[in-house]
């Protein structure tokens, strides 16, 4: 029933993690559970609603779709490692601005994909945004707003650059 | 309060608040400045009746503290689950405390620190909560210029409090902040007489547009839920389910079990579960577990379950009777008979019932995802025979409510496992579990029959509902001969059904107002129109004009699109929705393109807080509307995931805009429910409009368009 356990080393948040795994657990309890970075929600684990969307290697992906074995050697960025010395993102800011939220659980999720999106295609329709979006799921109905906060980030990341 | 009970009242219309005792924890309140009210001194609040008999002098509730450092606690059993009370009952405080928004600490849902509350539903708090809170501001107030008045030997009237200080009114230069005021102090203050609360035209906080304070939180990963927690020892539960709702455990072989190291197995009648500190290795060990179910037998599916409940619920009350039937058919030159059904829905919260708790010696501590924290507590304390007192229910976030998170069976298989392995749990139900043991919006049935004369003039209406409840069915039409019944019948339900945003409403809403356009196109007057004819109430009356100047209702249509109007009241909240949509002839496709709301709901305390609540909940209601179709067998539900159970999505959602009725200085009325209710009746008559479809049945799907249009 045991596999040997194996170690994996990856990048969370720019810190060099390693940990023992038998390396079929989802990148989600491990970014939980065992390392204990709760911005990262469960919602229906077959990667159906999006909360638990994280950065891998910069593209966004379902973390409860991911075993362990296959974050080696990656970079993981999660909610908790998108703003740095407490300075918000401008898509957090932007959510925050045109209050794109009302739980809040799904979030996270709807940042980290958006983040994904905008890195693609810095010129975001409202459509290309509603493609992108599509698969994130808002249960309390905030979405109109989280498209006008993506394109709000957008263009103040595309003035950046 | 038991879920038996809140449901009784979720389901009709709740117009008082419900206060019961509590006992003194004063002494945990630390320092500063605490106002305090007895129950029998909370009648002197508002002209709301209080039925209290209770006279104990220390039977009262803290609701707000100015502490050392003049910032301001308000206690409230209150719970956030995004309906952004977080922030508006601290608007309260601030205006009347006249101190600024961020000095105020919201500490909600805490069972060993605030007054006990029945819970967060029904759209109560902005009606009952915040008066009170108001109240217990304005008396703080009078406190700290009290104080200032000893302190600087002037006299009470002349001071004024503004910005965190007391100042003499013509000497700014002389004043005192409360926190010196407060400082070393232990003032605890009960009511003598009604605390004078400010006037709308001095308002500087309520009426204005407040963003969400706990924005920063949630976009940052750091807001807490009940699977947030992680305590030392900790193993993670997983309840080994059923396929089938209802069904009794007949046997169990876990002997799969010995593979696993350190799992442990967790028997209590028929709960069984499995826990093990990694939740990796709980899932996988679940999995091996077999338990053979005896399931009750099918009695209905998703097909045949209108009939179903036509031909078994036969107990029936009259809810209203005015006038007579006989003479309203009588002076009727039409009469229009018609059924509508509506399925059941889900809550779907996207976090899932969780719950973490610990014993420790003989006291219980847990952070559910609940709207009832002291509604946990006293099944807690009765499942486990504890007093009260030793169950403690913790301040938490909720990841989505919808009235789902009244029930708390994932708070009680939590303990109970906790109890039994003797370690701190955490208890996730899965996505799995959740559409498994919902408390869906029960599938209802509603008869209606309308007779109007050639004028125009509706004389008479019949409504029969099954299983709809009563709430919001007080005719605000003028029908001078109606008649509306309710039929129930208890376990009716082949799975649990509960309390669904605005329960019941949103059903009888939905086949009122589509039955109200149906009698308008048959007496060949425009749905507008006729509705402000036969319009009793004369704030619907202007609500519903608000709507339809904001909306245009008379701009030009393009080709394959229409316009539906729905009405309707909850929580004392009038509600006028007006929906366009364009139908595809050929699919049967739905798009929604605009919804207008206009509401009257009082005194809209945050606009920009009430404009989110009804954004989402119109949002919500395009799921009800359009998608969400539920399919079973018996007990077995077919929708497990949000694969097979659709929602309003990116792609789905509408332009919205809401809009509200000015009234500053009336009492505030419910928000977060109140909008849901006329999404239905809006969407199906904008439907026929578009596409002369009258679909009788939610979800409106693009099979019963097409299914309408084929029968003309």
């Amino acid at each position: 029933m045991y596999k040997m356990k194996q170690s994996i080393s990856f990048k969370l948040n720019g810190q060099l993690v390693s940990l023992s795994v038998n390396g079929d657990e989802s990148l989600l309890t491990v970014i939980r559970t065992y390392l204990d970075q709760t911005g990262t929600k469960y919602g229906c684990g077959i990667g159906e609603c999006g909360a638990c969307t994280v950065l891998f290697d910069n593209k966004p992906e379902r973390a409860c779709m991911i075993s362990i074995e296959d974050v080696e050697g990656s970079e993981i960025v999660t909610i908790e490692g998108l703003s740095s010395n407490e300075v918000l993102h401008p898509i957090q800011k932007a959510f925050v601005e045109l209050d794109a939220l009302q739980c809040g659980f799904c979030t996270p999720g709807m940042i980290m994909n958006a983040y994904g999106l905008i890195n693609r295609n810095a010129n975001l329709t409202r459509e290309d945004i509603i493609d992108g979006m599509e698969e994130n799921l808002c249960r309390c109905g905030s979405y109109n707003r989280i498209i006008d906060a993506i394109q709000l980030a957008a263009k103040e990341m595309n003035e950046k650059i | 309060m038991k879920p038996d009970k809140i449901n009784e009242l979720y389901f009709s219309d709740v117009n008082e608040p419900i206060v019961y005792d509590r006992r003194k924890f004063i002494k945990k309140l630390g320092k500063g400045i605490i106002v305090i009210f007895s129950l029998s001194e909370l009648s002197l609040l508002q002209s709301y009746a209080q039925n209290s008999t209770a006279t104990d002098e220390l039977d009262f509730n803290a609701y707000l503290r100015v502490k050392e450092d003049g910032r301001v606690n308000c206690y409230t059993g209150k719970i956030e689950m995004g309906q952004g009370i977080i922030t508006s009952l601290a608007q309260a405080i601030a205006e009347e405390l006249e101190i600024p928004l961020n000095s105020v600490d919201m500490i909600m849902g805490d069972t060993d620190l605030c007054p006990y509350d029945a819970g967060t539903w029904g759209s109560l708090t902005t009606r009952f909560a915040d008066p009170i809170i108001r109240a217990a501001a304005a008396e703080a107030r009078e406190v700290l210029i009290e104080l200032t008045a000893e302190k600087l030997n002037v006299s009470k009237e002349d001071l004024i409090a503004e910005e965190g200080k007391v100042f003499v009114k013509n000497d700014k230069s002389k004043s005192v902040s409360y926190a010196e005021l407060t400082k070393g102090q232990k003032i605890v203050r009960g009511l003598t007489k009604k605390p004078e609360t400010k006037k709308s035209k001095d308002f500087k906080i309520i009426g204005k547009p407040v963003k969400s304070s706990d924005a920063i939180a949630k976009v940052t990963g750091k807001a807490k839920y009940s699977g947030d927690v992680k305590l030392t020892g900790m193993v993670y539960a997983t309840v080994v389910r059923p396929t089938v709702f209802g069904s009794k455990k007949l046997n169990i072989d876990a002997s799969g079990l010995e593979a696993f190291k350190d799992v442990e197995l967790i028997e209590d009648g028929d709960l069984v579960a499995v826990v093990h500190p990694d939740p990796e290795i709980t899932n996988k060990a679940t999995r091996k577990v077999k338990v053979s179910w005896e399931a009750p037998q099918a009695k209905a599916n998703n097909e045949t379950i209108f009939q179903y409940l036509e031909d078994t619920v036969k107990e029936n009350k009259v809810f209203i009777e005015e006038g007579n039937l006989e003479v309203g058919r009588q002076n009727s030159s039409k009469i229009l008979k018609a059924n509508y059904h509506d399925g059941y829905v889900a809550h779907a919260p996207i976090e899932t019932h969780t719950a973490t708790c610990y014993f420790e010696n003989d006291k219980l501590t847990m952070w559910a995802s609940t709207q009832t924290p002291f509604g946990t507590r006293e099944q807690l304390s009765k499942e486990f025979d504890m007093p009260l007192e030793n169950v403690h229910i913790k301040q938490i976030f909720l990841g989505g409510g919808f009235g789902g998170k009244i029930y708390n069976e994932q708070a009680i298989e939590a303990a109970k496992i906790a109890k039994s392995c003797g370690k701190p749990v955490q208890l996730v139900w899965s996505r799995r579990e959740e559409f498994m043991f919902d408390r869906y919006r029960p599938a209802a049935l509603m008869k209606a029959a309308s007779g109007v004369d050639s004028n125009g003039k509706l004389n008479l209406w019949e409504f029969d509902i099954y299983c709809a409840g009563t709430r919001g069915t007080k005719l605000f039409y003028d029908v001078p001969n109606n008649r509306t019944r309710i039929f129930n019948q208890d376990d009716i339900h082949q799975f649990s059904t509960g309390a669904w945003r605005a329960p019941g409403n949103n059903s009888t809403t939905f086949a009122r107002e589509s039955h109200i356009d149906v009698t308008a196109h048959a007496v060949g007057i425009d749905p507008l129109e006729f509705r402000l004819n036969n319009m009793k109430n004369e704030n619907m009356f202007a609500t519903l004009k608000l709507a339809a100047d904001t909306f245009d209702w008379n701009r030009e249509k393009k080709d394959g699109h229409g316009y539906g109007i729905a009405l309707g009241e909850d929580a004392g909240t009038l509600v006028a929705i007006i929906a366009e949509v364009y139908v595809d002839k050929t699919t049967g496709i739905v798009e929604t393109k605009k919804v207008v709301c206009a509401q009257d709901m009082g005194q809209v305390v945050n606009p920009h807080g009430a404009t989110v609540q009804t954004e989402g909940g119109i949002t919500m209601g395009l799921g009800y509307a359009l998608y969400e179709n539920m399919e079973f067998d018996g007990g077995k539900i077919k929708n497990r995931n949000f694969n097979r159970y659709e929602i309003t999505k990116f792609s789905t959602s509408s332009k919205i805009e809401c809009v509200f009725i000015d009234k500053m200085d009336s009492k505030p009325q419910g928000g977060g429910e109140p909008a849901i209710i006329c999404v239905g009746g809006a969407i199906a008559n904008a439907v026929f409009d578009a596409c002369g479809a009258r679909v009788h049945q939610m979800p409106i799907t693009p099979e019963r368009i097409l299914k309408a249009i084929q029968e003309g």
